[in-house]
């Protein structure tokens, strides 16, 4: 069995962009609603792409901008100018 | 059922923590800084000996010579919590980051002449490397001294010098010089002229006592450094090309002007508890200075020719200025 | 080097040129003069230039995204106060638990601050040094905005006035405080494993995330702000701990036995630690968003087997005690709160019977053990409260050597049974409260003789208030304990008839009415 890796933000219009960028990227991504927090979970690796997040902005991101947002993670963290990655093993 | 929770008025049964209004010796609202500070560090009924170092307590006044009635009458002017801390630097933050766009956009660093580019990449950007020093320095003040007082501001001036650091890093990455940096760091590790000064901070690294570091790297060395750089030779640098560098070196010289504030603050708390710690001072201060002046005597010689020692002997003047202010005679 | 290639540097040679190029090897002075703690414990590293940095911010960033989040935060936390945000809360007893978070937490959170300070001076290289200080700073953040939301809650409300003195001093807050000396007085990468990876990776989430949406669902903005963001930089912590377990293996086989040996010991250290916070999440919040035992499946269970199945290819298990803790998860929430219940006068917060909803919602998640194990005990005790004999339990308790904490769980297998270990040291005898204590002590039994335990402190004289009088005809060595905790009496017992409970209904009904 795949283990997900997964985010967490705090629930606000700019992670409401965010998360739709993951459900396009992640067509895995299952999105969980929680009081004040929404937190997506995908099997094995999951892919927050720069582009795609800036087409739902309407504006330029820098991915550093997610650490304002962030709740947790889970998987192996990779970061690069556009895109940020975690993942696990199968 | 409608509730208005704004315009009711009711009474509060205290204005502040226990711990506070004692100290205060009244129960009246604190500051964040206070609340955030004062009396908070634990001082009783550790569990464990440090496996690292048992003949101390975790938490012990016993690994400095100064002794104080009250650790947190060593507390910070500025009044830095987290939050106050991060607000100021976030701001000159954006200051220098505005500033290094707008050098990059008008190519005035890239246009800067070459005798001034010269001096920059064999003064300034070793320095990155003595700012690294004070760092480490300072995150051995943040671990190990006593009382959050010290150790917050320390650990708030240890990520001030990785952010120097960085900023040097940076104007070295605007004049186009990445080869220079490196250049930098092999003189750094090489060149005679900096080797006292490698050799001093080195020395540091393995002090013992954190307070005699304290005043070392940050009242000795850097009250000579830092106007040495900042303010004498970012001078002499704008009246020959312009003002550029003091825009690109804009933050550590505010940077400066407002620590001092907090050191010099620091050892007027010091030695005004104590006769013992007043010597102790004094004798720390007069060492560091005397060697720091040895050490940078040749930095001063490489930046400005035969004028360094005239040049270096105001600064000393300036730090002797300082420590007559706190109270200690050196 | 022209132009485009400076402009081309990419977010990591950046951040190389930002960090460790700053970095040298020291040649006035040795190297293993300059950090002397790297060797002691055995872990073996060769190179320090393999470590990843995981995120890589540089301090720019770093000021310009932790200054934004701060100044949203207090905007949000004056708002609050200045609204007289604490009456939209869902009940008073819910301010309870903020009691037991400041008592708790900010205590912690200090602890974590100085520890990684001192981590981040003894690391030789470079990257982790970087992310240590950072990581410290953060910590300060979060034990300050702590204090700073429950602050004003502190002015209206009995039992938080007093957390700073009762930081080192109250028996309850032993474990947490025991946990932290152990990880701080270790050397550094025990330091890493203990707080970096086994409290923020593995443990955090459940510790905090569940517990701020709990908030949120409570009405408490002021928590939930604070909370939420200081999670925000959580998620860097939890990268460094996973890195630094890594980078370890990575470095030499030889360190694997070592680094599962301070797995296991944490997984479990830390575990025991979460006793109390599952037991706020199931019968502290007056509206529940979900049980311990789903956290703890959600958070724990999955999170951590996703993470130990990653781990294996380096050789790691998972921890000893993981089928333990998930057998304890349908017990040790309602053991703790019916350990607290039983002890009204020891505690500066209020405890109660949950109402019959609330029973039921506990029967409903807890399917297996609640009515059978725990229900009735609670239903007896409020027979018991109703008819005027209200339990109150004034024994010493008797507490592990190891967790500190009060020796009330049950022996695995087994609900009905209290679990009892003990062992013989150099004549001495030494009680724990399961297997995994007793074992930790056998691995190291000069450091956990040491262990600060109150309630055989108090009987040796060494818990007595400031100014107490040992040649006093009278004294007796911990006869005066309340003192000694400055416990104020309002706060302490029943919440029904408390004054929070009658302050908070009559500051409502004074914003309810015209
Ligand atoms: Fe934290
Ligand atoms: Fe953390
Ligand atoms: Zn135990």
């Amino acid at each position: 069995m795949t283990s997900n890796a997964f985010i967490a933000f705090q629930k606000n219009e700019e992670t409401r962009c965010i998360v739709e960028a993951i459900v396009d990227d992640n067509p895995d991504a299952v999105v969980v609603d929680q009081p004040a927090m929404v937190k997506v979970d995908v099997p094995g690796r999951l892919v927050i792409k720069r582009a795609t997040v800036e087409e739902k902005m309407g504006r330029d991101f820098d991915l550093q901008e997610l650490q304002l947002h962030l709740i947790t993670i889970s998987g192996h963290l990779d970061e690069s100018d556009d895109e940020f990655t975690l993942s696990w093993e199968a | 059922m409608s509730m208005d929770l704004r315009t009711i008025t009711i009474e509060p049964l205290r204005q502040t923590f226990g711990h506070l209004a004692r100290r205060m010796g009244a129960d009246k609202p604190a500051s964040r800084y206070m609340e955030g500070t004062m009396d908070l560090q634990p001082v009783e009924n550790y569990h464990y000996r440090p496996t690292w170092d048992p003949s101390h307590d975790i938490f012990d006044p016993a690994r400095t010579r100064i002794t104080m009635k009250d650790w947190y009458a060593l507390k910070d002017p500025r009044q830095f919590y987290y939050g106050a801390w991060t607000l100021a630097r976030g701001r000159m933050q954006e200051t220098a980051t505005a500033d290094f766009d707008l050098a990059d956009e008008l190519g005035l660093a890239t246009g800067y002449p070459a005798a001034g580019k010269k001096v920059i990449n064999e003064v300034l950007l070793p320095l990155r490397h003595v700012a690294w020093a004070s760092n480490i320095n300072n995150s051995a003040v943040a671990a190990y001294g006593y009382g959050i007082a010290i150790s917050q501001a320390a650990a708030y001036a240890c990520m001030d010098q990785l952010g120097i650091a960085q900023f040097i890093t940076r104007l070295g990455i605007a004049f186009d010089e990445i080869d220079a940096l490196a250049e930098a760091k092999q003189d750094w590790l090489e060149a005679p002229v900096w080797q006292g000064l490698r050799h001093y901070v080195e020395d540091m690294m393995v002090m013992d006592d954190w307070f005699e570091l304290f005043v070392t790297q940050n009242f000795a060395l850097e009250g000579l450094l830092f106007p040495l750089i900042y303010d004498k030779l970012t001078d002499r640098l704008n009246a020959a090309h312009g003002p550029v560098l003091s825009m690109l070196t804009r933050f550590q010289r505010e940077w400066f002007t407002e620590n001092v504030k907090w050191v010099d603050a620091v050892l007027k708390a010091a030695a005004a508890d104590n006769p013992a710690n007043k010597a102790l001072l004094g004798e720390w201060i007069a060492a560091a200075r005397q060697r720091s002046v040895e050490v940078l005597t040749p930095v001063a010689e490489l930046a400005f020719g035969t004028d360094g020692a005239a040049v270096l002997d105001e600064v000393v003047q300036q730090l002797n200025a300082r420590a007559a202010k706190a109270g200690i005679p050196v | 080097m022209d132009m485009k290639v400076s402009k081309k540097l990419g977010l990591k040679e950046r951040y190389t040129m930002m960090t460790r190029d700053l970095a040298w090897d020291t040649t006035f002075q040795p190297m293993d003069k300059v950090f002397p703690q790297v060797g002691y414990e055995g872990i073996k590293i060769h190179d320090w230039d393999k470590w990843e940095d995981p995120f890589r911010l540089t301090m720019d960033a770093y000021w310009k995204y932790q200054a934004e989040k701060e100044r949203k935060l207090y905007a949000i936390l004056d708002a609050f106060n200045q609204n007289n945000g604490h009456l939209s809360v869902t009940d008073a007893r819910y301010i309870n638990v903020l009691k037991l978070f400041l008592g708790s937490t900010p205590p912690l959170e200090l602890m974590a601050a100085r520890g990684f300070s001192m981590v981040a001076r003894q690391m030789v290289g470079a990257g982790p040094r970087v992310a240590c200080m950072m990581q410290s700073v953060d910590e300060y953040r979060h034990f300050q905005t702590q204090i700073h939301s429950i602050s004003n809650y502190n002015r209206f409300y009995n039992g938080l006035d007093e957390f700073a003195h009762q930081q080192s001093r109250m028996w309850y807050l032993s474990d947490g405080k025991s946990f932290f000396d152990d990880a701080i007085t270790a050397g550094p990468f025990e330091f890493m494993v203990a707080i970096g990876f086994a409290f923020e990776y593995v443990l955090t989430n459940i510790l905090f995330v569940p517990f701020i949406s709990g908030a949120a669902y409570n009405g408490d903005m002021a928590a939930m702000t604070v909370g939420f963001s200081a999670q925000s930089d959580e998620a860097r912590h939890m990268t460094l701990g996973l890195e630094c377990i890594k980078f370890m293996l990575e470095q030499d086989p030889d360190n694997l036995p070592i680094v599962q040996r301070w797995i296991d010991k944490w997984t479990w250290r830390g575990t025991r630690k979460l006793a109390s916070v599952g037991m706020m999440m199931d019968y502290m919040l007056p509206k529940r968003i979900m049980s311990f035992k789903e956290a703890w499946e959600i958070y724990f269970e999955q999170n951590g087997t996703a993470l130990f199945t990653d781990l294996a290819r380096y050789g790691v298990k998972v921890p000893k005690c993981f089928g333990q803790t998930i057998e304890e998860k349908e017990h040790i929430t309602h053991q703790s709160w019916i350990g607290f219940y039983m002890k009204p006068d020891a505690c500066p917060f209020h405890t109660w019977i949950p109402a019959p909803d609330e029973l039921d919602w506990l029967s409903e998640k807890y399917p297996n053990t609640f009515d059978k194990y725990y229900r009735p005990v609670l239903e007896h005790f409020d027979r018991q409260e109703k008819a005027g004999k209200r339990f109150n339990n004034k024994t010493q308790p008797m507490n592990c050597q190891v967790c500190v904490s009060t020796i009330k769980f049950n022996e695995p297998g087994d609900p009905m049974e209290m679990c009892f270990r003990e062992t013989v040291y150099k004549g001495e005898k030494f009680h724990f409260c399961s297997d995994h204590c007793k074992e930790i002590f056998e691995n190291e039994p000069e450091k956990y003789v040491q262990t600060f335990i109150s309630s055989h402190a108090a009987l040796q004289g060494k818990c007595e208030p400031e100014g107490t009088d040992v040649n006093a005809h009278d004294y007796r060595p911990g006869a005066r304990m309340h003192a000694y905790w400055r416990m104020d009496k309002r706060a302490t017992g029943d919440f029904n008839g408390s004054e929070d409970q009658k302050n908070f209904a009559k500051w409502r009904a004074q914003a309810t009415k015209n």
